[in-house]
C-alpha cells in the first residue's frame, strides 16, 4: 500500500475499533505475516473487530481503499489460508470469541468466530455433549478458521469434518452487507448455502458468527494401540479393516521415526523399537464396542502386530492422544524445520503410497515422518529439511509436489483438511479442468466480484505467477540458530 | 421460447439418435410438470450427449427438466417453461465401485433399488430409503432432497455424497469432490446439487460413501394415548446412548392409513386412537438386544400402553411401508395436500399441537407423522370436493405463518394440486438468504435454461 494511504486506512480503523484494535508497526505485522504453513506474507495493517457490525464497516474501509481483506483466526492454518498474499488488511477474530448461546436441548451451539474449538466442548461436556471436529490444534484453533478451511481432525472418520456440524453462518460480504444463512433448524427449503460457505477459505465472505451441532458423548470408548515392526503390516491392517467395513472412530498411524520424537516428548509409553504403531479408538454402545475391539484387535494381530494394548483408563488414553495431537511439534526436535503435508488416497492404496513416499524421500535425501489419519486415507507425510540451506529448502518442495501429485494419481485429492490456501492453489489443474475453473470462478465472482477477500487462494494464479513460496534468506533472517 | 417440436426433435435426433427423440404428445404427456407438456423428450446415452444437448438448448433458449424415473415431477412450483425434458435413465451404469474403499460412483439414472442389489452382492449398501424406492433413480432422489427414513441413523447425503459430475447451464461438464471419503479441494459444489430439483445442473454421475449391511436388524413399536407421550420416548431416546437408524411417530390416522386394519402389520399395532413410536435398529445381536431392553425401559417410562419388540421381517415390512408414507398418503385423497415441517427437537409438540388445532377448525380430515427428531409431515386429506376446500388449504398454510416468531421452524408444501401451487406458493415465505440462492443459481445456469420458476423464490 502506498504510505499516506495506508496512514488514511489506519487513521480510519483506529476510529472505529479504538486503539487497542489496530496493529500497524512493522514489528507488530510480523506476528501475522505467517501461519502453520511454509508461506509468509505481511499483510499491512492488522485490525481486531468486536462485533459484526465493525467487520462490515472494515470491509467497507477496504472496499474504500481498495485494498484485500483476510480473516484470520489463531493462524494454526497449515495451508497459507490466513495470510495477507497481496497485502491489505487481515481481520483477526481474536476478541470475537464469545460463545453467545448454548441450547443444550436442540443441541445447538451459536458462537463467535474467535471462540476456540476446544472451548465449545469444554463449555457443553458437563451435559455429555461436545463439538465433534477435533483438529490437532484444537486448544488454539478457532471455531471461524475450522468453518472457513473445512477442517478435519482424528475423529471425523466416524463423524465427518465441520461442514457435518454447522447448520447456519452469519456472513459479511465485500460491499459490507450481513446476511443470515441457515440457523438452528437444518433441513430446510433451497440450496445447501452452509455446505457452500463452510470450506470456501474466506474466499467467498468473512464468517462472523456460528451455528454448530452438538454431538452426544458415547456411552464407551476404548482405545487400542497397536505395535508393528514394519509399517506395511501397519497399513495392511487399516486397508484391511476398511475392506471388512469395520470403522472405528478414529484411527491414527505414526511411524517408527515420529514414535521416538514423541516418546521423548510426552512419556506415553509409545515403543521406540518399533516401525509403526496404530491409534485406534472404538466408540459407542458398550456391546458394539467390546465386539468392535475384539474385530480391530484381530486384524491387528492378522498382520503380525506385536503387541495390541488397551488404555487401561482415562489417563492412559489421554497421554496417548496427547502424543498423536503434539506429534507435529515433537518432530520440532529432529530438524531445524519440517513441512507437514496433507493429502489424501484410496484407503485400499496404503500400503503401496506409504512405501512410494518412502522411495520419494531417499530420491531427495530427506528424512519423511508419517503421522495421519489412516483411517480415512488422509496422509499427513512430514518432510524435515533446514530451511536456511536453498538447496534443501527447493528439494523439500519438490519432494513435497511430487507427494501429492501422486496422491492424486492413485486416485486421491490435493488436500483432506488443510484447505488449497496458497500451499495448493497451483496443483489445483491436476484435479480440475478449465471448465471447472471457469464455474468456480463464477461463483467466486458472484459472492466476491472485485477479489476483495482472500486474493490469491485456491484458485491457481497462472503460468509464470506460481511462485509465491518463501525465499530461503527470508527464513534465515528471523531463524533460530 | 421456442414452440415447434419440429426444430427441437431435428437437431436432438442428431446428438443423441433418432431413437431416442419423442416428440409424440401421448410420450412427452408422461413428462408433465403441473399439466406442462414438453415438447420433445431425449434421452441421452452419455454424459457428452447430455452436455451437447444442454449446449443446444442454451443456443435456442430452449428451457429443459432433468428426469429420471419422474416420481417426484409434482415437487416444486409449475415450470414456467418446459421444452425439453431430458430422460437420463439411459445413464444407468456403476461407474466405479471399490468396495475395499467403501466408495461408489454411479450414474444419475441408475435405480436405486437396483444399486441396491448390486452393492448388497458385497454385503454393503446405500443409506438412502425414500420413497418410490422400488422405482427412484439415484440421480432423482438427490436431486429432488427426498427424505429417508435412515436419516436419523446416516445422517441426510450431504454426510454421505463425496462427488458428483454435472452439467452447467453452459453446456460445460464439471465435476466436484472426488472419490476419497475426505476431501476439501475446492468449492463444495456437489452439495448444492442436493435438493435443487434440477434448477442448477444435470447431474450425471454421483460419488458416495457406502456402509456395510448390518449383521442384524430389529424395530420396536411403543404405542401412547396422546402425542406428548409418544414425544416424551423419543426426546429420553435422543438422550440416551441409543442411536436408532429409523425414528418415527404417527397419528392415529396415520397409522390406519398407512397400515389399514387386515395387513399383517396391523394386527401389531395397538389399536385406532393410539400414537404409535416406531425405531428401527441395527449391530450385532448383542447390541441389538440392549436396544430392545432399553427401548422397553423407556417406552414403560414414557407411560406407553403397549410395546413390542420387533423381528428383523416385522421391522422391514413396517419401515417399507413408513418409507412409502407420502405416496401413500397422497393417494388417499385426489386433493391431497403434504406439508414438510423442520423444526427443533424441544418443540416438536407445541408445533404438532398448534397444527392439529389449525387442522381441526377446518374440518379436512388430516394426519401427522413426525419423522427423525426435527421433521415432521402433515397431510390434508380432504374426502370431498367442495367448492371452499382450497379456501380451508390456504387458510391452513396462514395459519401456519402465524407460528413464526412463537417457533422456530421452515415449513413448505411436498405435494398439493397443481393449479392451487401458484396461489399457496409451496416453498413459503422467501428467506433472507434468497439474494444468495439467486447468485448461486445465476453462476451454475446463467441463461436460466434448467427447470425455471420450479425452485425457491421463483427460482
Amino acid at each position: 500500500m502506498v504510505e499516506a494511504a495506508k496512514k488514511e486506512l489506519v487513521r480510519e480503523l483506529l476510529a472505529l475499533v479504538g486503539a487497542d484494535g489496530v496493529l500497524s508497526q512493522p514489528e507488530d505485522l510480523a506476528m501475522y505475516e505467517y501461519d502453520g504453513s511454509v508461506e509468509k506474507a505481511r499483510p499491512d495493517v492488522v485490525v481486531f473487530p468486536l462485533s459484526t457490525q465493525h467487520v462490515s464497516s472494515i470491509v467497507r474501509l477496504a472496499l474504500k481503499h481498495d485494498v484485500p481483506i483476510v480473516g484470520r483466526g489463531a493462524g494454526t492454518g497449515l495451508s497459507g489460508g490466513a495470510l495477507a498474499r497481496g497485502g491489505g488488511i487481515v481481520i483477526v477474530f481474536a476478541r470475537m470469541n464469545k460463545i453467545l448461546e448454548i441450547d443444550l436441548e436442540n443441541q445447538r451451539a451459536r458462537v463467535q468466530p474467535g471462540v476456540v474449538n476446544l472451548d465449545l466442548t469444554r463449555a457443553v461436556e458437563s451435559a455429555g455433549l461436545y463439538f465433534a471436529p477435533d483438529p490437532s490444534s484444537q486448544k488454539a484453533c478457532t471455531i471461524g478458521g475450522n468453518v472457513s478451511e473445512n477442517a478435519g481432525g482424528p475423529h471425523t472418520l466416524a463423524y465427518g469434518v465441520t461442514t457435518n456440524h454447522i447448520t447456519g453462518l452469519e456472513l459479511v460480504f465485500p460491499d459490507g452487507e450481513i446476511v443470515r444463512i441457515g440457523g438452528k433448524v437444518s433441513g430446510a427449503a433451497g440450496y445447501d448455502l452452509c455446505g457452500l460457505f463452510v470450506g470456501s477459505e474466506g474466499t467467498l465472505a468473512l464468517v462472523t458468527e456460528i451455528t454448530a451441532r452438538l454431538s452426544r458423548k458415547p456411552e464407551a470408548v476404548k482405545t487400542l494401540l497397536a505395535i508393528f515392526e514394519t509399517v506395511d503390516d501397519a497399513t495392511e491392517t487399516v486397508a484391511e479393516m476398511t475392506a471388512r467395513a469395520i470403522t472405528p472412530a478414529a484411527c491414527e498411524m505414526m511411524d517408527g521415526l515420529t514414535l521416538c520424537a514423541v516418546e521423548d516428548y510426552v512419556h506415553a509409553g509409545f515403543p521406540r523399537d518399533s516401525a509403526a504403531v496404530l491409534l485406534i479408538e472404538v466408540e459407542g454402545l458398550a456391546e458394539a464396542v467390546q465386539a468392535q475391539a475384539k474385530a480391530v484387535e484381530q486384524i491387528c494381530k492378522k498382520h503380525d502386530a506385536r503387541e495390541v494394548r488397551t488404555a487401561k483408563d482415562e489417563k492412559e488414553r489421554e497421554l496417548l492422544w496427547k502424543g498423536r495431537k503434539n506429534a507435529f511439534g515433537a518432530l520440532g526436535r529432529l530438524a531445524p524445520s519440517n513441512y507437514v503435508l496433507d493429502g489424501v488416497i484410496p484407503r485400499s492404496k496404503l500400503p503401496k503410497a506409504l512405501q512410494h513416499i518412502s522411495e520419494i524421500g531417499k530420491k531427495y535425501g530427506f528424512s519423511i515422518g508419517n503421522i495421519f489419519h489412516a483411517g480415512d486415507g488422509n496422509l499427513h507425510p512430514l518432510v524435515l529439511y533446514d530451511p536456511r540451506d536453498r538447496e534443501q529448502f527447493e528439494g523439500a518442495m519438490q519432494a513435497s509436489e511430487e507427494i501429492i501429485r501422486y496422491c492424486v494419481e492413485i486416485g486421491g485429492a490435493l488436500t483432506g483438511e488443510h484447505g488449497v490456501g496458497m500451499e495448493k492453489s497451483e496443483l489445483m489443474p491436476l484435479l480440475f479442468s478449465d471448465e471447472d475453473f471457469a464455474l468456480m470462478r463464477r461463483i467466486h465472482d458472484a459472492f466476491n466480484p472485485v477479489g476483495l477477500l482472500n486474493p490469491g487462494k485456491v484458485f491457481p494464479l497462472g503460468k509464470g505467477c506460481g511462485e509465491t513460496r518463501i525465499r530461503p534468506h527470508e527464513i534465515n533472517a528471523g531463524a533460530a540458530t | 421460447m421456442k414452440a415447434s417440436n419440429t426444430i427441437a426433435s431435428s437437431q436432438l435426433e442428431q446428438i443423441a439418435g433418432r431413437a431416442n427423440v419423442h416428440p409424440a404428445p401421448h410420450e412427452c404427456a408422461k413428462y408433465a410438470v403441473d399439466g406442462m407438456v414438453p415438447a420433445a423428450i431425449v434421452r441421452p446415452e452419455t454424459a457428452e450427449q447430455a452436455a451437447e444437448i444442454v449446449r443446444y438448448a442454451g443456443t435456442e433458449r430452449l428451457s429443459l427438466i432433468p428426469c429420471g424415473a419422474l416420481t417426484k415431477l409434482g415437487v416444486g412450483m409449475p415450470a414456467s417453461r418446459y421444452d425439453i425434458a431430458m430422460d437420463l435413465t439411459r445413464l444407468n451404469s456403476v461407474v466405479h465401485y471399490d468396495p475395499d474403499d467403501l466408495t461408489l460412483s454411479v450414474e444419475a439414472g441408475m435405480g436405486l433399488a437396483k444399486l441396491g442389489q448390486i452393492l448388497a452382492k458385497k454385503n454393503q449398501f446405500l443409506p438412502l430409503m425414500p420413497p418410490f424406492f422400488e422405482n427412484c433413480t439415484v440421480g432423482g432422489t438427490i436431486a429432488s432432497g427426498a427424505d429417508s427414513l435412515l436419516r436419523p441413523g446416516y445422517g441426510t447425503p450431504r454426510d454421505f455424497l463425496i462427488g458428483a459430475e454435472f452439467i452447467n447451464g453452459s453446456g460445460a461438464l464439471n465435476k466436484s469432490g472426488g472419490r476419497v471419503v475426505k476431501n476439501v479441494s475446492g468449492y463444495d459444489l456437489h452439495k448444492l446439487l442436493i435438493g435443487s430439483l434440477g434448477t442448477l445442473a444435470v447431474i450425471t454421475r454421483l460419488n458416495f460413501r457406502t456402509f456395510p449391511l448390518p449383521e442384524a436388524k430389529r424395530g420396536f413399536l411403543a404405542a401412547f394415548d396422546n402425542e406428548q407421550e409418544a414425544v416424551s420416548l423419543r426426546q429420553k431416546i435422543i438422550a440416551s446412548p441409543l442411536t436408532p437408524v429409523v425414528l418415527e411417530i404417527c397419528s392415529p390416522e396415520a397409522t390406519r392409513i398407512l397400515f389399514g386394519t387386515e395387513t399383517p402389520i396391523a394386527s401389531l399395532l395397538a389399536g385406532e386412537r393410539s400414537w404409535h413410536l416406531f425405531a428401527g435398529f441395527e449391530g450385532t445381536p448383542e447390541v441389538c438386544d440392549r436396544y430392545a431392553r432399553e427401548l422397553q425401559r423407556l417406552a414403560q417410562e414414557s407411560g406407553a400402553h403397549d410395546a413390542l419388540v420387533l423381528r428383523e421381517a416385522q421391522y422391514t415390512g413396517l419401515a417399507e411401508r413408513m418409507r412409502e408414507a407420502v405416496p401413500l398418503l397422497s393417494r388417499n385423497s385426489p386433493q391431497a395436500v403434504l406439508f414438510r415441517f423442520s423444526g427443533l427437537p424441544a418443540e416438536t409438540t407445541t408445533l404438532l399441537r398448534a397444527l392439529r388445532s389449525f387442522v381441526a377448525s377446518s374440518w379436512i380430515p388430516s394426519v401427522q407423522i413426525v419423522r427423525g427428531s426435527s421433521e415432521l409431515c402433515l397431510a390434508l386429506l380432504p374426502k370431498g370436493q367442495e367448492e371452499s376446500l382450497f379456501k380451508q388449504v390456504a387458510y391452513f398454510w396462514k395459519s401456519v405463518e402465524s407460528l413464526r416468531g412463537k417457533l422456530d421452524f421452515r415449513a413448505s408444501i411436498l405435494s398439493c394440486p397443481s393449479e392451487w401451487k401458484t396461489e399457496l406458493r409451496v416453498w413459503g415465505a422467501d428467506g433472507p438468504d434468497l439474494a444468495l440462492m439467486r447468485r448461486v443459481k445465476s453462476s451454475f445456469d446463467p441463461h436460466n435454461l434448467f427447470a425455471p420458476g420450479r425452485f425457491v423464490g421463483g427460482i
